[in-house]
């Protein structure tokens, strides 16, 4: 608080604080809703709201650095004659080229190539800079539909439908003209500088029905090699996943609210779907219950920071996870190096979300050339395998604690959880009790 | 010529076969019977094949085509021809929803009509339906012509970017951002062309032409009724 | 989700060949739906002074023959009935609340599948062709039919889950897509005094129709409202004593096609569906229009699109 406020007694509104305030203001101001990048940034129940019970004498643990933990995971070998093998269970989340700069996407490409997982593309295309340097790469298939070419179909590794993303289950893609530069105005067929909105639904299906067609159409295409992901944003996650595994799904990727997004109204990122936690055991029931889990993966994605957070997802049933804002802050998203630069913009390093307005200082969110040649492709990639590691080594550490010679052996029984929110949401006991609210116990 | 029967073949099979086409050509010319509605008949095409299918295909009839030419002898399901690159998919019957949707090259021709959504979000496809077209048709359309012969359903056009759209008959009503334009030589042109080229008989003056007013290329609080 | 077909005869010469006509088209929709499928067969009307009642019961040692006679000790009235498979029709007088009262009390097993002079449904869970060899499809006869077959979304799998549903006596009502809106309007038509029995979506939008038509207005006039009051998508085809009508939303995703020619009009989820008819090469063949509401009632097509 500032000091006048403090000394002079000022009493701020709880409803009506300072940031309702301010948006009341812009939107009388401007006439348009507020677009900004990034995930939700409200606090919602999370995995930091739940501890694992380590190894003690009713468990042993597995020594730290010397005894297998295995963290490869197969994906896709439902229906896919090639199914991808990968090294890690943490994969880099969809982005497109166009939010990204391509220097972005290379580097994306490169840090997890450099481990042995797998980076995705997003709305507007393959470049080739992120297939050349992306040993796995799975393809979008987006309602868009921009930049959609059956040859980087049959070049892909994977194929992944986009019903929805975390940020805004229900919405559409947003790129606002400032980015469209020429290349991404060309690779999507637009006029230069448009404001371009994607569209929420497919243009060629609706419903699961109609949908496992499609998904018959694009393995006929690619002649049954790919695995076929479905993504959703998490809301009716439940009823959701059971449709993607009837229509015919290898892999679900499950997205939550925490999840980024390059540029979408606020209203949107706060306001809609439901946080990862709460998410994924009703993906997983849905699995169990269609005897299906670990059959079809599922990949969770939304708010994932570090090993712990990998290791709480895949005790909770997650085969990987995936990761987008956490990937970019390794690149160097919201590095103080740019603090200035921040500033001059209106934001601060670590809390800069304009990812639609084009002027990343870091060079990432930007199609700016001499901004996007900032990001050195090649020490950026380094910096991305770097953080990989160092997560998949904490992953580990955790599950060897808790007895696990691999990471997927870690179940909902190796948590607690810390509050009464968390528990009911994550369907674990209460730390010290054995009480799951709505479940029972004691 | 080499005929398949889809009586006796699978889809998988028919299209195996016509993909292998694309490594080493050896068979240029197929026709495949007993279609029966089966859906992704003669998708993903990539050699300068052509193929006939006698009788009715589902969705996603010769879907992504690139270089191949299709004939469907009956109707075809929804998404006919989606994302088409190029070559040629000539439907002999009419078509259901979405046929050409998000398609960036070739030529479809539809002898009969096509329903709702034909042409969404085309990429620059030319599409030249001999008959009408349902509502929400050439939705989002970003390059590419589309030409109608008979009449269109409502909200032609809507949230159109730069595809053009050439209509002879009634359009029920004009989606969001769409307007008349003046149809000069050069339309006439192009338009005499792409009619020729479907094999349809039609006097180009006898059409209109439609394209996008370019109001809602960028966000701003009055046109947000069409947002 | 699902397939769904539908067909209504105008010529009278072809009522002996329902079944045999529209199997076909009920197994061409079995990849759509391959959870569950059910019809509504009208024909065999029993005429003023009596209703059908279809029953369903999952307990093959069912005794059929002894709930027909408590029903009819209890009626005072003469109960007429035959069984078909998991099924029987029982023929009885119209007082249809003192039915559904003594059946629940008294045969806990049975379920009532409607009630009308003309209306018979069956459906059950399993491959659409299991549930047509089941009952016989094949070799039924009638006027009108309407089939589902059923890739289930939000509600259970089981035979209560599945389409058609009835909420008034001869009206059942198809749905391919999801009602957005169905949790509120649930809960004003009970207060309006119609019954659920279950959590579907679709039995919403047929109860709709119920409580318009028991308002007061025709089969037209209750969809025309519909589009207003019902919120999401939906293809519908609705079934009446003597009436078919076909309904798609404004947006209007969900497939449809529709046929028609001087013996029949159809209508299915995809053109392959009605292949098999006969003069289908000659047929008027279009999708129907968004809210434009289609209906026959024994007299020439109708169609009107309703005012939003």
């Amino acid at each position: 608080m500032d000091d006048h406020t403090d000394n002079w007694g000022l009493r701020e509104s709880a409803t009506f604080d300072r940031n309702a305030i301010r948006e009341i203001q812009r939107a009388a101001d401007t006439g348009i809703y507020d677009i900004r990048g990034f995930g939700a940034k409200r606090k919602v129940p999370h995995f930091d709201d739940l501890v694992f019970l380590g190894a003690s004498m009713s468990r042993y643990p597995l020594e730290g650095y010397r005894e297998r933990c295995g963290t490869d995971v197969v994906l896709g070998d439902r229906f896919a004659s090639k199914p991808l093998h990968l090294d890690i269970p943490v994969t880099i989340a969809g982005m497109s080229f166009g939010s990204l700069s391509a220097n972005a996407k290379e580097a994306l490409g490169r840090g997890a190539s450099a481990v042995g997982t797998s980076t995705t593309t997003g709305d507007g295309g393959m470049t080739d800079e992120e297939r050349g340097q992306s040993r796995t790469l799975v393809y979008q298939y987006l309602p868009s539909r921009y930049g959609m070419n059956p040859k980087h179909l049959r070049m892909a590794d994977a194929i992944e439908v986009v019903l929805g993303q975390g940020a805004k289950p229900g919405g559409g893609g947003m790129l606002m003209g400032q980015k469209i530069s020429d290349r991404v105005a060309e690779m999507r067929t637009l006029p230069k500088g448009v404001d371009q909105r994607s569209a929420c639904r497919h243009p060629d299906w609706t419903g699961p029905d109609d949908l496992a067609i499609k998904i018959e159409e694009l393995r006929e295409i690619t002649d049954w090699e790919k695995p076929v992901f479905i993504k959703i944003g998490a809301s009716r996650t439940y009823f959701d996943v059971k449709l993607a595994v009837k229509a015919g799904a290898d892999v679900v990727v499950l997205d939550g609210m925490q999840g980024g997004t390059a540029a979408t109204q606020e209203v949107f990122i706060e306001h809609v779907g439901i946080p990862t936690l709460a998410a994924i055991p009703q993906a997983v029931q849905a699995l169990q219950e269609m005897d299906m889990h670990r059959k079809v993966q599922l990949i969770v994605s939304g708010g994932i920071r570090n090993g712990a957070d990998v290791a709480k997802a895949i005790a909770l049933g997650a085969d990987a996870v995936s990761i987008g804002t956490a990937a970019l802050i390794a690149l160097g998203c919201n590095h103080p190096r740019w603090e200035e630069e921040y500033q001059r913009i209106g934001s601060a390093a670590g809390f800069y979300d304009d990812y639609h307005a084009g002027q990343d200082p870091a060079g990432i969110s930007t199609q700016d050339p001499e901004l996007a040649a900032r990001l050195d492709p090649e020490l950026a990639g380094r910096r991305l395998a770097n953080y990989l590691r160092v997560i998949t080594l904490e992953a580990q550490t955790i599950a060897r604690a808790c007895g696990k010679s691999h990471v997927h052996n870690l179940e909902p029984e190796d948590l607690v959880a810390l509050d009464m929110e968390a528990a009911a949401m994550a369907r674990v006991p209460l730390a010290g009790t054995g009480w799951i609210p709505g479940q029972g116990g004691v | 010529m080499k005929t398949i029967s889809l009586a006796e073949h699978s889809v998988r099979e028919v299209n195996q076969q016509l993909h292998d086409q694309a490594r080493e050509l050896t068979e240029p010319h197929w026709r495949i019977t007993d279609p029966d509605g089966r859906h992704a008949l003669a998708c993903g095409l990539d050699q300068a094949l052509t193929v006939d299918i006698d009788g009715h295909a589902g969705y996603y009839c010769a879907g992504m085509n690139q270089q191949a030419t299709v004939n469907v002898h009956g109707t075809v399901g929804v998404g006919v021809a989606e994302n088409m690159m190029s070559g040629r998919v000539h439907v002999h019957g009419n078509a259901s929803q979405s046929a050409g949707a998000t398609a960036h090259g070739g030529l479809l021709v539809i002898d009969g009509d096509a329903a709702a959504r034909c042409g969404i979000s085309m990429k620059g496809v030319d599409i030249v339906v001999g008959g009408s077209v349902g509502h929400m048709s050439a939705f989002m359309g970003q390059a590419g012509r589309l030409v109608v012969c008979g009449d269109a359903g409502e909200a032609l056009g809507d949230s159109l970017y730069e595809a053009r759209l050439y209509v002879r008959g009634a359009v029920e009503s004009l989606g969001a951002d769409c307007i008349e334009k003046e149809m000069r030589d050069e339309h006439l042109a192009e338009l005499r062309e792409l009619l020729a080229r479907a094999g349809i008989e039609a006097d180009p003056a006898d059409f209109r032409r439609y394209g996008s007013a370019r109001k809602l290329y960028n966000f701003h609080v009055d046109n947000a009724d069409a947002g | 989700m699902c397939g769904i077909v539908g067909l209504y005869l105008k010529n009278e010469a072809l009522q002996p060949r329902l079944g045999e006509l529209f199997q076909p088209m009920l197994l061409s929709m079995g990849d759509r739906g391959p959870d569950s499928a059910g019809f509504a067969i009208y024909g065999d009307d029993v005429g003023q002074e009596r209703l059908k009642y279809t029953l369903q019961a999952e307990d093959p040692a069912t005794d059929w023959a002894g709930i027909a006679e408590g029903l009819q000790a209890h009626l005072g009235a003469p109960v007429e009935w035959f069984r078909n498979a998991t099924a029987a029709v029982f023929k009885t007088g119209t007082d249809a609340d003192a039915v559904r009262d003594w059946l629940r009390d008294n045969a806990p097993g049975v379920h009532l599948m409607s009630v009308g002079h003309s209306i018979e449904i069956l459906k059950g869970v399993g491959h659409p062709r299991l549930v047509a060899e089941r009952f016989g499809l094949q070799g039924m006869q009638g006027t009108h039919i309407i089939g589902h077959t059923r890739m289930a979304t939000e509600s259970a799998v089981n035979m209560e889950g599945s389409h058609p549903f009835s909420t008034g006596h001869d009206l059942c009502l198809v749905h391919n897509g999801s009602l957005s809106n169905h949790n509120r309007l649930r809960t004003r038509l009970q207060r309006a005094g119609l019954r659920f029995e279950t959590d579907n979506d679709t039995e919403v939008a047929a109860a709709y129709l119920t409580w318009r038509m028991a308002e007061g207005d025709s089969l037209t006039g209750a969809l025309e409202r519909a589009v207003d009051d019902l919120d999401g998508f939906y293809t519908f085809t609705v079934g009446t004593r003597n009436g078919f009508a076909v309904l798609r939303d404004p947006i209007a995703c969900k497939p449809a096609v529709m046929a028609e020619t001087a013996d029949y009009v159809a209508m299915a989820s995809e053109y392959r569906a009605l292949t098999t008819l006969p003069g289908i090469q000659n047929a008027r063949v279009w999708e129907p229009a968004p809210k434009r509401v289609y209906v026959w009632e024994g007299g020439p097509l109708t169609s009107q699109e309703t005012g939003t």
